[in-house]
């Protein structure tokens, strides 16, 4: 097992590297020069642009600048950005308790309502039923979620007025923040009718963000669940007697989980592509909000270092899986 | 059903690759609706402005956000009504057809090759290229797919050619894995060592003996990421980073109505189903497609 971490952990550092080069490019192959576009319109003298050019490094060897770069990540420097004059890192970490508590709570609706309906749908193999929920399933797959987005907030925010159209609380509720975390912050305040508020923002975004995970959650679990009812071993446990809600819940489900695990943990990279869009729509000052207004205020320092710091999320959080999936299945190990 | 090879034809011969596709395909009711709705958005690619009727940039000063025909206040002159520019809705979608269309096919084009290609070369070179190529597209994976495809598009300027960079270098890693892994598992077998043995060169053993043998993961793959191209290109359009206003694309067209979206529902509800619909088309056929190629799965 050890020998199986190592070897991960391995190949991890050539694909940090990677991803630090493309980050580190980045700001150098833009058309037009970052410091002239840092002056802005009033433009600025020889020696100032020399002297920001030392400043930057942008004067020295790009081999140099590279290593200054890495070295500077990997202490937590990532440079300020142009509109706030605050540092990179400082940015993300205030924002992305936001991104991470809508993620995780379209992670947990698409994962509670996504696989019951798979494990449904297999056991139900060609009725109506399975029908329906997978053609629904296809249709959540195919979705453009800026669309679906739209459409809620017509139905839900416009027609019925349930629930707000944006932000993470309303207004009137003033309070600390101290974790980031809007639903445990509310809650803590004490403040009567906080805790409802952020929940009801909560749900459009939730839903929209949770689409494409659950469909694609229900049509693993299904297709994992039938090969498995397949086997030689359910049919013992059927010939033994034992409940199919024991064989189909317990016996089955367990071994169908293995490829689904997978696609949760590869779903995170498709959560933060949809966050991109989730959190635009809904303006939840969010990593993904914060990235695109970024790229159209041309705040370059925050685009290279939300790039960076996004795909290290995304690769720890693949690193993670491939261990998890090391534990539950004893084969990969021995690879 | 007459078509199929009765026991006693088997003997003779089987029948045609393509017969025998299309049989299989057949089989799977959703992927036809899929290939005949795909069939017409195609049709309405090549053919839109001379179907459409209207011009699809026209302003129609007095008929500006119009309803659909069958709501009060709506007209069959404009069918589903108009925008807040006074131009026809369903000219407008017709017309869009093509720039999704093209995306899919420009993208895909530019992905599936390229992959191909690179997938080849990494089957085929010795053990250091292999890991230097495959660990360049895991950097590039690492990164989710429309960030970077937006990060791409703001370095390139923002254009619907340039969103289709973007996205097709966003897709090709995963047609590099693709290639890669068939060619791995196809190069162990015995007619890949007697094609070695009778002299074939490296181009031939590559591309003539080898890659037909990998090509229907890659067909399925080709058709799944038509339908993410074009959901891509729609969210950077979108976004304002892919084509830009007049340009009647499905996805500019959202963008451009969103302030509208609780006073007119017909400019918000049209364009999105249009893609949806396409998308939806495309992913069923795709999966008519797995069913028809992928041989572990066929007879089952």
């Amino acid at each position: 097992m050890l020998n199986y971490v190592l070897s991960r952990l391995l190949t991890f550092v050539p694909t940090f590297i990677g991803v630090t080069l493309i980050s580190f490019a980045f700001i150098r192959v833009l058309p037009g020069d970052p410091i002239v576009v840092m002056a802005g319109e009033r433009g600025m003298t020889a020696e100032r642009y020399a002297e920001l050019e030392a400043q930057f490094g942008f004067d020295r060897p790009i081999y140099v600048q590279f290593w200054d770069y890495l070295t500077g990540v990997l202490q937590g420097d990532l440079g300020n950005s142009f509109v706030t004059k605050r540092p990179v890192w400082d940015e993300f970490f205030a924002l992305f308790p936001a991104t991470l508590e809508l993620s995780l709570c379209a992670m947990v609706f698409a994962i509670l309502i996504g696989l019951p309906a798979g494990v449904i749908a297999a056991v139900n193999r060609g009725k109506f039923f399975d029908r329906a929920l997978m053609s629904t399933a296809l249709v959540g797959y195919s979705m453009p979620i800026f669309w679906w987005a739209l459409l809620l907030i017509i139905v839900f925010s416009g027609n019925l007025q349930w629930t707000p159209v944006s932000g993470r609380i309303d207004l009137l509720y003033y309070f600390p923040n101290p974790t980031g975390f809007m639903l445990y912050d509310s809650l803590v305040s004490g403040q009567s009718g906080a805790f409802a508020s952020a929940v009801r923002h909560l749900i459009l975004p939730t839903i929209v963000l949770g689409t494409i995970p659950l469909a694609v959650i229900a049509r693993q679990t299904r297709s994992a669940m039938l090969e498995v009812l397949g086997e030689d071993y359910i049919r013992t446990a059927r010939a033994k007697g034992l409940a199919s809600k024991r064989i189909n819940g317990i016996h089955a489900l367990r071994n169908a989980l293995i490829p689904v695990i997978t696609v949760i943990g590869l779903s995170v990279g498709t959560l933060l592509a949809g966050a991109i869009l989730t959190e635009t729509i809904f303006s939840w000052p969010g990593i993904g909000k914060w990235m695109v207004d970024s790229i159209f205020r041309r705040d370059y320092p925050v685009v290279q270092g939300g790039l960076l710091l996004i795909a290290v999320a995304v690769m720890i959080v693949n690193l993670t899986v491939d261990m998890l999936y090391g534990v539950i299945n004893p084969k990969i190990r021995k690879r | 059903m007459t078509d199929i090879a009765t026991p006693a034809e088997t003997d003779v011969a089987r029948p045609s690759a393509l017969r025998e596709f299309w049989f299989y395909f057949r089989e799977n009711r959703g992927a036809v609706i899929g290939l005949w709705i795909f069939a017409a958005f195609a049709f309405l690619a090549l053919f839109g402005p001379w179907i459409a009727p209207h011009d699809a940039t026209a302003q129609f000063r007095g008929a500006i956000l119009q309803p659909p025909a069958w709501q009060d206040g709506g007209s069959w002159t404009y069918p589903l009504g108009t925008d807040p520019l006074g131009r026809d809705m369903l000219s407008r979608l017709i017309v869009g057809a093509r720039f999704s269309f093209f995306v899919g096919v420009v993208v895909v084009s530019i992905a599936a090759t390229g992959g191909i290609l690179i997938g080849l070369l990494a089957g085929f070179a010795p053990k250091w290229v292999d890991t230097l190529i495959m660990r360049i597209m895991d950097v590039i994976l690492a990164f989710p797919s429309l960030l970077l495809a937006l990060v791409l598009v703001a370095v390139l300027g923002p254009s619907l050619t340039n969103a289709m960079i973007a996205i097709a270098i966003v897709l090709q890693p995963h047609y590099v894995r693709l290639t890669r892994a068939s060619v791995m598992s196809e190069l162990r077998k015995d007619y890949v060592t007697s094609a070695r043995v009778a002299g074939a060169g490296l181009p031939r053993l590559m591309f003539i003996t080898v890659l037909p043998n990998c090509l229907a993961p890659i067909i399925v793959q080709a058709a799944l990421s038509f339908s993410t191209a074009i959901l891509d290109a729609a969210a950077l359009g979108f976004l304002g980073m892919g084509a830009q206003p007049p340009t009647p694309e499905w996805g500019t067209m959202l963008a451009e109505a969103r302030e509208f979206i609780l006073r007119a529902w017909w400019v918000v509800t049209f364009p999105g189903l249009a893609i949806l619909v396409t998308v939806l088309a495309i992913n069923l056929m795709g999966d008519g497609l797995r069913d028809a190629l992928d041989p572990k799965l066929k007879r089952s």
